[in-house]
């Protein structure tokens, strides 16, 4: 094993979908000892959202827990009993941060709020992830991930530059407003670590999911209070030159900013004649002229090429052009493939699954996949006797009890 | 104290994913010198990419005010060996660079990782890019859209059975907020060891990482998955609402049976729990859209807010699809100190959203606007570099400082 950036830090993760576990991988993947901690019998939610091998059900099987939990140990407790509660204590006094996602008033009823803790370790830092923060009118308002991309403005403002009007606003694909959330907490809790190390002192990191989704629109957020509007998502882009566009076998996406990529622009479609307008190369005049002039050329000249063609060409004329990439194109990308992003990760149930990689490459602390997500309860022994204490008995009477 | 007081950071990125980055970190207590030549525009000074504005000067941009808060700027041109110089000794007393230019040019400048590190052993630099700094595509060049598609997320994204949409500032600010996370782990790193090092990001892997389910899904069962609106796979309803108002929504989602009782009720509509319809789970997803006109038949006559107060009251997950005055008029927001106010030399008084991490310990806050046009030039170059007031005169006469 080679050095890790996190080695050394060791984390309790009592949260559960995608947020708050992602929040943790990301430190787990750099190094960080992570202990995921289960309810026991159904486990973390992502254990039933799939997508499952061969769409069948299976508690161990559910893609989108294999991939928030690498490199996680994991135990089942039961927080409702007195004996779980005890044994969650126990492992805080040996834990640097504690990753959970209770809303306010249940973390306070389980006994695992920040105020509860720093008694039992003062320097420990509880990074809470909940839809609309520790406090504020609605900090127990309830929300799913659909609601919390609209409540943060992402989903108001997507799809950006629609073309419909009338049309409802739509949630971004897959679950990336939780996602953002996960890595948004993630980041103040390496923060609020690397004054740990420093100072000794331990804190409370306060996440509300609405606030760290809005930061993504921090330009358009605030627009109200200055300017005395609030931008939508049909606002017409009359200033920049780019779009979405249909070619032969997909979509493609260019933006045309500079007057140089509007230079090597001209060179791919082949210096036409409508093109040597010098008016085009006032930015802000070629984008007013988009859509009328411009748009309908290009798309009559996009639509005989693949969008490999136009990809590879268009970036070789210094223009960026980019494809609408499908699952399958990012997986077989040869790109990717040069730069390892993708991983195969063995699990012992689910068997071997290719997995997306890094989000970046540190030059002396590699990130790594070491030991695939946990089963339900897996490290229960390994922690509770190995490092608690407890005898293998107590383990059968804590499981006959349902309290791992 | 704030988390990265005493951390110098040299910033030599631009737009939005590289600029926001080092915003990050000034947000965190670093004091970062953003790098910047007339040769040179950030073009974030020059136009918006979201909103399609042009800017007639680099210090009237309220785009770079948001994306450069409390950042210091100091104009050197980098194409003068002598710029070079002067950057390098400024490198000297950081502790991370951070950049985000086309892979290779740094290197081309004379300020590659290893030339940095010949300065100071142990800086941390990072390369953001469109692609990363490795590979067959390294030198190709993108904006957020281009991102988003190609990382996968546009083909993804979009109306069910329509066309694929492009995302575009929040992937940007996605970037950069991993930027932030990295440099903050080779911080932890260098803490424990001493130890700097290089980061190259790719801001499209950077993007793919948010639906490894979906990846997953494609290597398993060789499943493309779609566009679906704001369908969900089980929930339903799961979609936004129209309201009373121009343009105002709400969004509602409903998990179990008690909850769509209780919403039922609400809309006094009792009878649509018993409808067969909807009786359960299933049957309530398969039909779905007769569902929703229901719903919205209900919540077209209330303000948004005004839905969510009444289905949050009975445990049902309600929220407004909130535009900015929305957010401004929120008063739960408010109590939270969601905003903040700086005032910047050439805007005056701008509304920016504050810090929003909230540390109990360590409270981070805006320390300032974003700087004018080289308005750090002579604490810069005099305080930190020691250069007296006749150097400087003579650098801006050759125009290295410039």
């Amino acid at each position: 094993m080679s050095k890790k950036a996190l080695d050394g830090v060791k984390v309790l993760e009592f949260a559960e979908f995608v947020a708050g576990p992602y929040c943790s991988k990301l430190l787990a993947d750099l190094g960080a000892e992570v202990i995921k901690v289960e309810r026991p019998g159904a486990g973390d939610e992502a254990r039933k959202k799939g997508p499952f091998p061969d769409d069948i059900p299976h508690q161990e099987k559910s893609a989108l827990f294999l991939y928030l939990n690498t490199n996680k140990s994991g135990i089942t407790l039961n927080l409702n009993s007195t004996t779980g509660k005890g044994i969650f204590k126990s492992l805080i006094t040996d834990t640097d941060i504690l990753i959970e996602d209770s809303y306010p008033e249940r973390a306070r009823e389980l006994g695992i709020d920040f105020d509860t803790l720093k008694k039992i370790n003062p320097w420990l830092i509880v990074t809470s992830i909940t839809p609309f923060g520790q406090t504020g009118p609605h900090s127990e308002y309830k929300a799913y991930p659909l609601n919390s991309v609209h409540s943060g403005m992402l989903g108001y403002l997507t799809p950006w530059v629609s073309c419909w009007p009338d049309r409802e606003p739509i949630q971004p694909g897959g679950l990336l407003g939780e996602y953002g959330c996960g890595l948004s907490a993630a980041t103040a809790t390496l923060a609020a670590l690397y004054v740990q190390r420093m100072t000794g002192r331990g804190q409370h990191i306060d996440v509300s999911k609405q606030e760290a989704l809005i930061a993504l629109n921090r330009v358009n957020a605030p627009q109200y209070p200055n300017d005395g509007q609030s931008d939508t998502r049909f606002i017409n882009l009359s200033g920049l030159l780019g779009d979405i566009l249909p070619c032969k076998d997909g979509h493609i996406v260019f933006q045309i900013n500079e007057t140089h990529h509007w230079q090597g622009f001209v060179q791919l479609i082949g210096n036409p004649q409508w093109a040597q307008n010098p008016v085009y190369l006032d930015g802000a005049e070629r984008g007013k002229r988009f859509v009328t002039e411009i748009r309908p050329r290009v798309i009559e000249w996009a639509k005989d090429f693949t969008k490999e063609e136009l990809y590879h060409r268009g970036q070789a004329a210094n223009c960026p052009f980019a494809i609408v990439n499908s699952p399958e194109d990012v997986v077989n990308s040869e790109h990717l493939k040069a730069r390892g992003f993708f991983v195969n990760v063995e699990h012992p149930v689910a068997g071997k699954i290719k997995q997306a990689g890094a989000p970046f490459i540190m030059s002396q602390t590699p990130w790594a996949v070491e030991q695939p997500a946990p089963t339900l309860g897996q490290h229960n022994e390994q922690i509770l006797c190995d490092r608690l204490g407890y005898s293998k008995q107590d383990l059968v009477k804590l499981r006959r009890k349902g309290i791992i | 104290m704030r988390p990265l007081e005493g951390i110098r950071v040299v910033d030599f990125a631009w737009a939005w994913a590289g600029s926001q980055a080092t915003s990050i970190l000034a947000l965190l207590g670093a004091e970062v010198i953003k790098i910047e030549s007339r040769r040179r525009i950030d073009h974030s000074r020059v136009f918006s990419l979201t909103t399609g504005q042009w800017f007639d000067e680099p210090d009237r941009s309220t785009i770079f005010n948001d994306m450069n808060l409390g950042k210091l700027s100091a104009n050197i041109d980098l194409s003068r060996s002598e710029g070079v110089d002067l950057v390098k000794k400024l490198v000297k007393i950081s502790d991370v660079a951070v950049q985000n230019m086309r892979p290779g040019k740094m290197e081309a400048l004379g300020l590659g990782y290893e030339d940095l590190r010949e300065v100071k052993p142990d800086i941390i630099m990072l390369s953001s890019s469109a692609r990363g700094s490795t590979g067959p595509e390294r030198e190709y060049i993108g904006y957020a859209p281009l991102f988003s598609a190609i990382s996968g997320f546009a083909f993804i994204s979009g109306y069910e059975g329509e066309d694929p949409i492009r995302l575009s500032g929040e992937i940007d600010l996605l970037s950069a907020t991993s930027s932030a996370f990295a440099v903050l782990a080779a911080l932890i790193h260098r803490q424990q060891t001493g130890e700097g090092q290089f980061i190259d990001l790719s801001s499209t892997e950077a993007t793919s990482v948010f639906m490894g389910e979906v990846f997953m899904d494609y290597c398993m069962n060789g499943r493309n998955q779609t566009r679906h609106g704001n369908k969900d796979t089980f929930m339903a309803p799961h979609n936004v609402y129209r309201c009373k108002g121009d343009d105002k929504w709400i969004s509602i989602a409903v998990a179990t049976d008690e909850e769509f009782e209780a919403l039922c009720e609400v809309a006094g509509h009792p009878e649509w729990a018993v409808d067969k319809r909807f009786a359960d789970t299933f049957t309530r997803w398969h039909n779905q859209e007769k569902l929703d006109k229901l719903i919205e038949n209900w919540t077209i006559n209330h303000p948004h807010f005004d839905v969510m107060k009444m289905l949050q009251a009975v445990g049902i997950a309600a929220t407004p699809s909130c535009n900015s005055e929305d957010l401004w008029n929120d008063p739960h927001l408010r109590e939270r100190d969601f905003w903040a106010e700086v005032d910047h030399p050439v805007l005056g008084k701008q509304t920016v959203i504050a810090p929003v991490w909230k540390l109990s310990e360590t409270p981070l806050e805006v320390s300032g606007p974003a700087p004018l046009f080289g308005q750090h030039n002579r604490y810069v170059f005099g305080d930190l570099l020691g250069l007296d007031d006749s150097e400087i005169e003579r650098l801006i006469e050759n125009g290295v400082i410039y």
